[in-house]
């Protein structure tokens, strides 16, 4: 992929399986699902009231002391990876500049940052506190009381709230984080591509290690109406248990469900990482991206041509498909995104599609939407760590149009390159190719 | 091995102009595009103008317009930009074209909400204190729309412009606040440098100009609120500005590898030599004050260039025109340019067209990039009060004939973001 091999070194992910990623990895392996009925608000009015949701979840026992007040500035896209951003620097083992009174392990210089995030979505609550102020006499809104003096009754701070670079910017102030910095907005392939690119900066000598990955969280009102109500990707009815609702590539798909998470993972020059004696989870070992031009008609499923990104991917990789022992697959469980997915794998594996294990994240905690592509990485890492390959849950029997091998139960295996990928509504795609580390 | 990337089309639409010739004639003649913001009532706002795209009509920039019927409105402004920058590169007319060979790499803004229908539905469900999230649902269900919501999404204008060209290429759009555009050129560049792509359209689009774009800005106070001299408020480096100018727009190039553009026999306009990228690790609310991080971007353009400070004979500034931005940037190129600091020609040229966020690195490449071919620099104007702490040349007040080899362009984003591009002939 470059000059340098690229190490993953650390996983930080946050879902509704719970903080870490070894909670949803337990998960994966059980078989369960976090989906449940919603109830963080009441959605009762909503077509689907189920999703996967973080219980009790704040950032502040993952930030330094003298940085916890600054939660009130951060939507949960951005409280999520900060929790994502710790987590993954203590399992690295790398002292950032959160460890208030330590010496950072790194040089700030040298340590990147590139965080995928999605559009965040307004909070209702916030804006109706202040919006409320600024009605006229028949309790209209008035833009010319909100003009005058209603607006001042948001926090000055407002805007920097729903800034997706935020998620970027919060993590390089607290860790240090002085490096190239960047910020992708592409939907569901957000995690992947910025994983991708942060892979670069290593890789090509313009940092020492990155942190990278993305997170974002779709399950509020905004969420539900996009996702559900306008652009009907949503389930909206299924077995008592909302836990089996969201089926990816299984027969009885029908919709996916609004999760809510992220996963951020530490990349580091393979040779800083051996001579530290750092723990490796896996080499990162090539990326791809690739568009859809059908992408444009949102009412219309579409793969964001991954076949493409995944075959750019093992390219980068020096690989092909006979090489390839796993796939982490993006599965939404819509049912014709699910077919069109299929086919795209089929198309990038040729025969070796009949052989590799298939597994879906998706439906243990629902869709994560820009948070997606992190938690996916940090499963196939764990994966090829542990040499084994966990159940794509709720998958029972395939769908038409959808003949993968999806993994039914967890067994061990012998895993020496992974390969994982993600599309969006709108077309774009991105995948990464993970090697086992021999050393 | 590492291609050379040359630029070899560009497009923009802007408050200037809706053309590159256009607006670069504006700015030649010391132009502004401000006035009072006429897409909303903001006459009670601290801020009641803009710089506002005016009289644009999509279907004189693009063939099949109606396939756009959908394109949210910073959208529009990136398809025009787009088109215009293709058929500049001679690509429209390349029959050899390999379109899985073309990528995107945008910095597009964030669409605007849905300004009446999302806070009327608020207002209507509002009870006791918060909003009856079962009530809402029911208005948004009948007053919200599938495209107005998904247009928001920032890329939906990578989806427009991969239809618009049929391309399959790699696709990214970043959005790191003021520097994205900046920030894409570069990432774009690296692309192509190693050989991703031997296409890539790249640039950006926004608009903030809108209720909840100019609250923010002006909960922030960076916004000028100059509103008894609107055409003389964008005053960057000057001691008496107040905030920058909130524009909108987009500004696309064609970036292509050398080999490539030359196997075509395409008119090659520039080349993309150097790409920084850095972050201030500071604060989301402010600069760092001493402008580090803005002098690792320019440092780590210059190393990857492999040019001196002496070599450059423009820089493009990001010179918002508030108190601190301009401050900082200036004692930032004192870091970097030491001595030489006080030789080299700097100019914003927001004092024109305003601060185009998302899309204001991009449309500053491209005043570089004709800075080389015309051998003229754009000025600095409403330049008329020195600021101690801003003391280098700005070229004030009047666009400067010279000898223009290699140009740096820089953009900071909110949250401490810094990029650097540097072009040369």
């Amino acid at each position: 992929m470059g000059e340098r091999a690229v190490a993953i070194t650390g996983l930080g992910v946050v879902s509704p399986a719970g903080i870490g990623v070894d909670a949803l990895w337990e998960m994966l392996l059980s078989g369960g699902s976090a989906v449940r009925r919603i109830g963080l608000f009441d959605a009762s009015g909503f077509p689907c009231s189920v999703g996967g949701q973080i219980e009790g979840f704040s950032a502040r026992s993952f930030l330094p002391k003298s940085y916890r007040k600054a939660v009130k500035v951060m939507m949960r896209d951005i409280e999520i990876a900060m929790a994502a951003a710790d987590l993954a620097f203590r399992d690295a083992g790398i002292v950032t500049r959160a460890a208030e009174g330590e010496r950072m392990s790194i040089d700030a210089t040298r340590l990147g940052c590139n965080i995928g995030a999605g559009l965040i979505s307004p909070d209702l609550d916030e804006m109706g506190v202040a919006l409320t102020t600024a009605l006229d006499e028949e309790g209209r809104f008035s833009l010319a009381r909100w003009g005058a003096g209603g607006m001042n009754n948001l926090t000055p701070l407002w805007l920097l709230k729903y800034l997706p670079n935020m998620l970027s910017c919060h993590v390089t102030i607290v860790h240090g984080a002085e490096g190239p910095s960047n910020c992708i907005t592409c939907g569901d392939a957000s995690g992947h591509l910025s994983i991708g690119e942060a892979a670069r900066y290593v890789a090509e000598n313009r940092a020492d290690a990155a942190i990278a990955g993305s997170a974002e969280s779709k399950l509020n009102p905004m969420g539900l109406l996009r996702q559900g109500l306008l652009l009907d990707r949503l389930r909206t009815a299924g077995p008592d248990d909302p836990a089996a609702w969201c089926r990816p590539f299984d027969a009885d798909h029908a919709g996916t469900v609004i999760g809510e998470g992220g996963g951020l993972v530490v990349l580091e020059a393979l040779d800083r990482a051996a001579g530290r004696g750092a723990k490796v989870y896996a080499e990162l070992a090539g990326a791809g991206a690739a568009c859809d031009p059908g992408g444009i008609d949102v009412t219309k499923a579409n793969a964001g041509s991954i076949d493409l990104a995944v075959r750019r991917a093992m390219d980068s990789a020096g690989v092909g498909p006979e090489d390839i022992d796993l796939v982490v697959a993006h599965g939404t469980g819509v049912p014709e995104e699910d077919r069109r997915e299929a086919a795209a794998w089929r198309a990038a594996l040729g025969a070796a599609a009949d052989r590799v294990p298939v597994v879906a994240v998706t439906g243990a905690v629902g869709s994560l939407y820009a948070g997606a592509g992190g938690p996916e990485l940090a499963v196939a890492a764990k994966a090829i760590r542990e040499q084994v390959i966990p159940r794509s849950v709720n998958f029972a029997r395939p769908a038409d149009g959808c003949e993968l091998n999806v993994s039914t139960k967890a067994r061990a295996a012998s895993i020496r390159h992974a390969v994982t990928g993600a599309f969006t509504v709108g077309g774009q795609s991105g995948a990464c190719v993970l090697r086992r580390c021999e050393t | 091995m590492r291609r050379r990337v040359v630029i070899t089309g560009m497009g923009t639409v802007n408050p200037l102009g809706h053309d590159v010739p256009g607006t670069w004639k504006a700015m030649l003649a010391c132009r502004g595009g401000f006035g009072p913001i006429r897409q909303f009532d903001a006459a009670t706002f601290p801020t009641t103008f803009a710089a506002e795209v005016r009289d644009y009509d999509l279907a004189r920039h693009v063939a099949d317009a109606d396939r756009h019927r959908h394109a949210g409105h910073q959208c529009r402004f990136a398809l025009g930009a787009a088109c215009e920058a293709w058929r500049h590169s001679g690509l429209e007319d390349f029959a050899g074209l390999d379109r899985s060979r073309v990528g995107i790499y945008l910095g597009s803004g964030e669409g605007s909400l849905d300004f009446w229908n999302f806070t009327s539905t608020i207002v209507d469900s509002w009870a006791g204190g918060k909003v009856d999230t079962v009530r809402w649902a029911a208005l948004a269900r009948r007053r919200m729309s599938l495209w107005r919501e998904v247009e928001q999404e920032s890329n939906m204008v990578v989806a427009h412009l991969a239809a618009q060209f049929g391309v399959r290429g790699p696709a990214f759009n970043v959005l790191t606040a003021c520097a994205a555009s900046t920030q894409a050129l570069g990432e774009a560049a690296l692309q192509v440098r190693r050989g991703d792509a031997d296409v890539i359209i790249s640039g950006g689009a926004h608009s903030m100009i809108h209720p909840y774009g100019v609250t923010g800005f002006n909960r922030l106070t960076a916004l000028s609120v100059r509103n008894d001299s609107i055409d003389t408020a964008s005053r960057p480096f000057d001691l008496t500005r107040d905030g920058f100018v909130l524009g909108e727009g987009a500004s696309v190039l064609i970036l292509e590898a050398r080999e490539h553009a030359l196997a075509r026999g395409a008119s090659i306009l520039a080349e993309i030599i150097g790409y920084g990228a850095s972050a201030d690790a500071f604060r989301i609310t402010d600069q760092d004050p001493d402008g580090a991080g803005a002098a690792a971007s320019m440092r780590a353009a210059l190393a990857d260039a492999g040019v001196a400070p002496g070599d450059i004979d423009y820089i493009s500034a990001h010179g918002t025109g508030t108190q601190q931005n301009d401050q900082v940037e200036t004692k930032a190129v004192k870091t970097v340019f030491g001595e030489l600091a006080a030789k080299v020609p700097i100019s914003s040229v927001k004092s024109m067209v305003g601060h185009l966020i998302a899309a204001a690195g991009a449309t500053e490449l491209i005043t570089c990039v004709l800075a080389i071919r015309d051998q003229v620099l754009p000025p600095t104007i409403h330049y008329a009060t020195p600021d101690p702490d801003c003391d280098l040349d700005y070229i004030p007040n009047a666009p400067r004939k010279a000898k223009v080899e290699v140009c740096m362009s820089n953009s900071f984003g909110f949250g401490g973001q810094n990029n650097t591009l540097i072009v040369t002939r």
